[in-house]
């Protein structure tokens, strides 16, 4: 280790290559950051460890920040006994179906609005005014409409998504370039065949920029739902462990909703590079 | 004046046909773009439109193809009127139409697909036409990855696979560099020689034009463009478009139509200052 990190180092000054280059460097670096953040929570919150500078009692850290192996043994003891499952598995039914519902009711309405002038004019200002209002403020009123169970949260999670989908396909369709619309229509596309064609292949482009964003809301809106009220979940579970000022539980729900939201946004990325071959990659070429 | 005018049936006519738009400036106002054309393509005929920049060339183009309905007058394709998009006439655009999502090969089968036409039988007609068009090797790029002459191959092979009976062309390789559209230039006549289908060209470059076509009207200044001059191109075919350029013939036409030109380029460059 230690005869290796100077000769690094001049390496590095010579030649320069950007993190990006090499991809075992760059998952290095980023698993010290992590590690790093986790010694720095547990030396400012490990009782005794370090004189206290700003509580006045060694234990009042730990109280309001919890402690980073608390909080893996909490996971550790959820998974290997089995009791998160129902949870996670509540949580994740929730987000995925509301991203699946959300994200197909914004493309539909954003194709049909897009390509009705009339009804784009009519809706225009209430779509508007729904984008505006603060959503958050309706998960009570699902609960009390929709019950405790699931279907709450995930009609709260579509009204969250399905904006963010609705004004990207809007905005697909109407960026589609007029040159190859007209070229479609001059080599025989009916109106079917450039939906299908020209402007679905358009847009989808720009619903992937927006799925990013519409995953972790739908996992917001899940959450939520579940936080406000609800039995099942792991929203639930934070919500259980803060009545009881259980803060190591709820630093565990949050870290296996984070690791949760950031696999499926990787299996979006995925599905996108997948799909979307025909984009110009930003960088295609490479410094010798 | 018009040797074609005689002809019954011409394979397009453009019958008195004007182009107004309403300014988007100063509402009620209009900007007539083109005003009482008429012009007239002979069945195998190539014909070039050159004009000054901006007189609205396009605006005729567009008409001739459907894409736009002119606010008199009337387009007639082999004698029957026009309702609708131009069924018979393929359209090469100026700018970028091929569709970015597609390779090379799926762009050249669209129309064919459009067209119903069995997946097999689209795909390996797609490949000899690309074949025809040099790019063999080339049907699963995508147009990113391709230079900006193969993409207007790739264009020239979509129109082609159609087998339409008229070609409108839209300054097609304007975007190119001299030699590549040199080599266009080349190809597309010999294309053209194998299967005489009439052709509507329009271009801003009166060499092109002449090189290229069996006729050559001259467009005024915009607005309100007109026809102002047309001369038959007497040059022996096959042509090279580069040896042609030297010869007395050559620039004895270029100079007589440079003549009628001369005044109207610099009318539209004056407009164009004053916009």
């Amino acid at each position: 280790m230690d005869d290796s990190a100077p000769q690094t180092a001049a390496a590095a000054t010579v030649r320069r290559p950007s993190l990006r280059s090499s991809p075992a460097r760059l998952a290095l670096y980023h698993a010290l950051l992590l590690g790093g953040i986790f010694v720095f929570w547990y030396l400012m919150t490990e009782p005794g460890l370090i004189p206290p500078f700003y509580f006045d009692d060694p234990t009042k850290a730990k109280f309001f920040f919890g402690q980073p192996i608390e909080v893996f043994k909490r996971i550790w003891t959820w998974f290997s006994g089995g009791s998160i499952y129902l949870h996670l598995g509540v949580t994740l039914i929730e987000t995925l179906l509301a991203f699946v519902i959300g994200t197909l009711l914004g493309l539909v309405l954003g194709l049909w609005l897009a390509l009705a002038p009339t009804a784009s004019t009519l809706a225009d200002p209430y779509i508007k005014a729904m984008n505006a209002m603060p959503r958050v403020i309706l998960a009570p009123i699902f609960a009390v409409w929709f019950g405790l169970g699931i279907t709450s949260k995930v009609v709260f999670g579509v009204t969250l998504v399905f904006f963010i989908v609705f004004f990207n396909v809007y905005q697909g369709v109407k960026e589609v370039s007029p040159v190859v619309l007209a070229n479609a229509r001059m080599l025989g596309a009916s109106g079917k065949q450039l939906l299908r064609h020209v402007y679905l292949p358009s847009a989808t482009s720009w619903v992937f920029s927006s799925l990013h964003t519409s995953v972790g809301l739908a996992f917001v809106g899940a959450v939520v739902g579940e936080y406000l009220g609800s039995a099942r979940g792991v929203g639930y579970l934070i919500h259980q462990a803060e009545g009881v000022f259980d803060i190591d539980t709820v630093f565990a729900g949050i870290l296996v909703l984070t690791i949760f939201a950031l696999i499926l946004d990787f299996a979006v990325t995925k599905i996108e590079s997948k799909l979307l071959v025909w984009r110009p990659g930003t960088a295609e070429t490479e410094a010798l | 004046m018009n040797p074609l005018a005689a002809e019954p049936t011409p394979a397009l006519l453009l019958d008195h046909v004007t182009c107004a738009f309403a300014s988007r400036e100063r509402r009620g106002e209009r900007y007539t773009a083109v005003k009482d054309t008429t012009l007239a393509v002979g069945a195998g005929e190539f014909v070039s439109v050159v004009g000054p920049t901006g007189c609205g060339k396009s605006t005729l183009l567009n008409v001739a193809a459907g894409l736009l309905q002119p606010s008199s007058g009337a387009v007639r394709v082999l004698g029957a009127p026009l309702t609708g998009i131009n069924r018979r006439a393929g359209y090469m655009f100026q700018a970028e139409s091929l569709m970015p999502w597609r390779n090379a090969r799926d762009n050249v089968l669209a129309g064919l697909e459009f067209a119903g036409v069995r997946e097999s039988e689209a795909e390996q007609r797609a490949g000899e036409w690309l074949e025809r068009v040099g790019l063999r090797g080339f049907e699963k790029r995508y147009p990113h990855e391709l230079s900006g002459g193969m993409r207007k191959r790739v264009a020239l092979a979509q129109m082609l696979i159609l087998d339409p009976e008229i070609m409108l062309m839209d300054e097609p390789f304007s975007a190119l560099d001299v030699q590549t559209r040199q080599l266009m230039e080349n190809e597309l006549l010999e294309l053209w020689s194998a299967d005489r289908k009439s052709v509507l060209f329009i271009t801003h470059d009166l060499e092109e034009a002449i090189a290229l076509s069996d006729r050559v009207i001259v467009l005024s200044a915009g607005p309100a463009t007109r026809p102002i001059g047309e001369f038959v191109i007497d040059l022996p075919r096959p042509r090279d478009v580069n040896e042609i350029r030297m010869t007395p013939r050559f620039v004895e036409l270029h100079s007589d139509i440079w003549r009628v030109m001369k005044d109207e380029v610099l009318k539209g460059y004056a407009q164009s200052k004053k916009n």
